[in-house]
């Protein structure tokens, strides 16, 4: 009987870690089922933008990129890299691209 | 906690799949809740291989032996400072990082597109998670870090002492944190072919900085790399064309392309099936690289060694292939140009041509790296290609390729007129040819494509000093500030432009530290006996006497050093005393091997003596001879073995220590010979310090720019659209 507790013991131990760590595996697995379903039962759901807030997006960011364009056009002159008169025509160029945008953008909102 | 880690990555798996399969379901339906279902899947994997991690990572500073993976990577005598890192240095612990990496990062982008991206976004989720699915089933199926031990060891194998270098902690989180972000483009790449969105600019602009991030982090992933190589290993160089090195560099090479690409796409709606196929081949790349180190495939002192892994990945590689060609394919006629290139002389030509230069390169760096495979296919016999092979091709198209850095901050996007371009060519280029007149007149113009590179590198740094001169002169006539607010001023306005002028800075270092090191360093390997000499360059490298010492750590001992003290003079003046050494490290396989001979049988390292400076580093590396000590390691094993069992432990390792000294001293006393690498190399500093103006310059185009300041400019030219609009 002697040489039976410890390995009793023993035996013990390892059935309560296991019990332990099949604790903490339960509710993991609970938590991420709770967290991974919630949109499904009804919690609450980050609104996506639907298909015309998307399209609104995408000109948004083409509006940006024009602009961004405009005001590189803009650092080339003013660091000697373009001359006036091709900045000039540049620049009207893409203030007429950046009117398309706009206008489309006018209509996807409206 | 075992047990708790793996069915962690269990869950982790199942989740993956759900997700996929939720995502794509959402997407299809158009059912928003299933598409945050999905997302949440991502932060849910996050949570819980964090979990796991963190459970490693305790096994691991714990010393837990019952862990198979702690038991063969760590050991109590590790410092706790690697004890941390030795997770990663194993096949599973790395695919285990790679994976938090990966869930973390997706997690990042998910959760800042979720109100965006309605089309784009569940599919880019569900590719993740197919991604995240991958290495989860790995680390379930082939190779878990949750293995256990059935007998549990007293002390574990310990970490390879090469790994033990700051740069080791840090250089596979960096590469992986490279190769995990160049996945998220790769995603929405995907998800914009699948939803035909490919041309849009949204989910450019809400990657790009991903893309940025993955180039940065591989970028410092891939120096610390050659800094550790040319700290730690002991042959003097920082790249080796090694396979694994060169898989690292490959994404990287095309990463690049693609961050310079795609602002064309951005500007002009062009280079869309180029820009695509780009950051297509960009993730492939990366999960080749990741499958190149793991699957032993081929040779280098960086992969993890002959796996089970070569399998999975070669399929996950053909679909991604696959894949990828096959939706480039579908959607040719979304992928059409809007516009045309306006002129040759535009910065978008430069660029397309810088991109053609890059791809150029990485194909020489595929085809190199593996040839082995090629030739093996074709003839049967392996034959690898050396460090000559890649320098031929690739040091040319480097050069083109700095020019070209040079040139893109000079000049006008769409058309620059030929007058304009004189006169913002005139000054760097006036520079660049008279600091070239110089070097060739002082002997460079022995090494003309070296001298190239320099001329080249003048260049970048002229044209962009140019740059930032007159951005400040800008600034400071519209504002009146003074040059150092007007400089912060600039490049917060613009970060985008002058982190890139910096990057570009930054690389022309890099590059003419690699050229000046690569063709004027002095490399000599000699056998010294002590009072002997030898010259590199005009250093004179004397071996005046030998050194060694036992290390021990927590009472234990831990390897044994022989070097040496090397005095270097030049022109009969001393420049500096080295004290290289070669360390060695007792195996932990006892097979066959006794006390004493166990300590030369296991693994070695080289303690390199290094003087760096601005203009040249001075670098020696030793191996010290130690046949004569031989028979007095036999001798001592031999002892050993008689008197096993005979002596109490505590005796016996005493007497060990004992018979070390004893070697340790006989080997001072023959005043050994030793075979020394000496070199000395112009300019290696500079690669480290382009490196740091690399990733400066990077961090500046990654951050964030003023919101309130950009509204206000964005108002503004709004504003004077409008005009116009009004004007029509």
């Amino acid at each position: 009987m002697r040489h039976a507790w410890p390995r009793t013991s023993a035996a013990r131990s390892k059935r309560s870690v296991d019990i332990l760590a099949l604790l903490v595996i339960v509710a993991v697995l609970t938590a991420v089922v709770v967290v991974v379903s919630a949109p499904l039962r009804g919690g609450r759901v980050e609104r996506t933008r639907g298909a015309a807030e998307d399209d609104i997006a995408e000109l948004e960011a083409r509006k940006e990129a024009k602009y961004r364009e405009i005001r590189d056009a803009e650092m080339d002159l003013r660091t000697g890299k373009l001359s006036r008169e091709d900045h000039r025509a540049l620049d009207r160029q893409l203030r007429a691209e950046a009117v398309e945008i706009l206008k489309a953008l006018d209509d996807a909102r409206s | 906690m075992a047990t708790v880690g793996r069915a962690l990555l269990i869950l982790a798996l199942a989740v993956a799949f759900y997700g996929v399969a939720a995502s794509i379901y959402g997407a299809v339906r158009g059912r928003d809740e299933w598409i945050a279902s999905g997302r949440r899947s991502v932060y849910a994997i996050a949570a819980l291989v964090t979990g796991a991690f963190a459970i490693l990572e305790v096994a691991f500073l714990r010393s837990d032996f019952s862990f198979a993976t702690v038991a063969s990577h760590s050991s109590t005598t590790t410092p706790t400072f690697y004890k941390g890192a030795a997770a990663w240095s194993s096949q599973e612990g790395s695919l285990l990082l790679w994976l938090w990496l990966l869930s973390l990062w997706s997690s990042l982008v998910l959760f800042a597109t979720r109100r965006q991206l309605r089309r784009v976004a569940p599919y880019a989720t569900a590719v993740l998670l197919g991604f995240a699915a991958f290495f989860a089933g790995l680390l379930v199926f082939r190779e878990t870090p949750f293995e256990l031990l059935a007998v549990v060891p007293p002390e574990g194998n310990g970490l390879n002492p090469l790994l033990r270098h700051p740069s080791m902690m840090i250089h596979p989180p960096m590469l992986y944190s490279g190769y995990t972000l160049f996945t998220i483009p790769f995603a929405f790449a995907i998800g914009a072919l699948i939803t035909r969105q490919v041309g849009a600019a949204d989910w450019i602009r809400a990657t790009r900085r991903f893309a940025l991030g993955a180039w940065l982090f591989l970028g410092i992933g891939i120096l610390l790399g050659a800094r550790w190589s040319y700290a730690e290993l002991g042959w003097g160089g920082y790249w080796a064309w090694d396979p694994v090195e060169n898989a690292s560099l490959l994404p990287w090479l095309t990463g690049t392309a693609f961050i310079h690409s795609i602002m064309i796409q951005e500007k002009r709606g062009m280079l869309k099936i180029w820009n695509v196929s780009l950051v297509l081949a960009t993730g492939t790349l990366a999960i080749l690289g990741t499958f190149l180190v793991r699957s032993g495939i081929l040779d280098s002192i960086h992969a993890f060694g002959a796996s089970t892994l070569g399998v999975p990945f070669v399929i996950l590689i053909g679909i991604l292939i696959a894949s990828s060609v096959g939706l480039v394919v579908l959607r040719r006629n979304e992928l059409r140009s809007e516009n045309r290139l306006d002129s040759l002389l535009s910065r978008e030509a430069i660029f397309l041509l810088n991109n053609l230069v890059l791809v150029a390169m990485a194909f020489v760096v595929f085809w190199g790296t593996f040839w082995p495979l090629i030739a093996e296919a074709l003839t049967g016999t392996r034959r690898a290609l050396g460090p000559p092979w890649f320098d031929k091709y690739t040091v040319p198209l480097a050069i083109v390729l700095v020019l070209l850095s040079g040139i893109g901050p000079v000049i006008a996007w769409r058309k620059a007129t030929v007058s304009n371009a004189r006169r913002n060519f005139l000054l760097p280029a006036a520079a660049a040819f008279a600091l070239g007149a110089v070097l060739a007149a002082l002997g460079a113009a022995d090494r003309p494509l070296a001298l190239a590179m320099f001329v080249c590198g003048a260049f970048v740094v002229a044209s962009v000093g140019q740059e930032f001169w007159r951005g400040v002169g800008v600034r400071r006539a519209m504002t009146g500030e003074n040059p150092l607010a007007a400089l912060r001023s600039l490049v917060a306005r613009n970060r985008r432009r002058y982190g890139g002028y910096l990057v570009h800075v930054g690389m022309a270092l890099l590059f003419v530290g690699v050229a000046a090191s690569t063709a004027f360093n002095d490399a000599r390997d000699v056998r010294l006996a002590p009072g002997q000499s030898v010259r590199s360059g005009d250093y004179t490298f004397t071996y005046e006497r030998a050194t060694s010492r036992i290390s021990t750590h927590d009472g234990e001992l831990e390897k044994i050093s022989f070097g040496a003290v090397v005095d270097v003079s030049r022109d009969g003046r001393h420049v500096t005393t080295m004290r290289p050494e070669r360390g060695y490290y007792p195996s932990r396989d006892l097979r066959g091997l006794g006390p004493v001979g166990r300590f030369f049988e296991g693994e070695a390292t080289s303690e390199i003596g290094l003087d760096a400076g601005l203009r040249r580093d001075i670098w020696t590396a030793m191996t010290p001879d130690i046949r004569r000590l031989l028979p007095t390691i036999e001798e001592g094993d031999r002892v050993f073995a008689a008197a096993a069992g005979k002596l109490p432990p505590a005796l016996e390792g005493q007497a060990l220590g004992a018979a070390l000294e004893g070697i340790v001293d006989k080997y001072l006393a023959d005043r050994p010979q030793a075979t020394f690498r000496v070199i000395s190399s112009p300019l290696v500093t500079w690669i480290w310090i382009g490196s740091i103006v690399v990733f400066l310059g990077g961090l500046i185009a990654l951050w964030p720019g003023p919101d309130a300041a950009r509204r206000k400019v964005t108002a503004r030219y709004a504003a004077r659209v409008a005009e116009d609009l009004g004007r029509a």
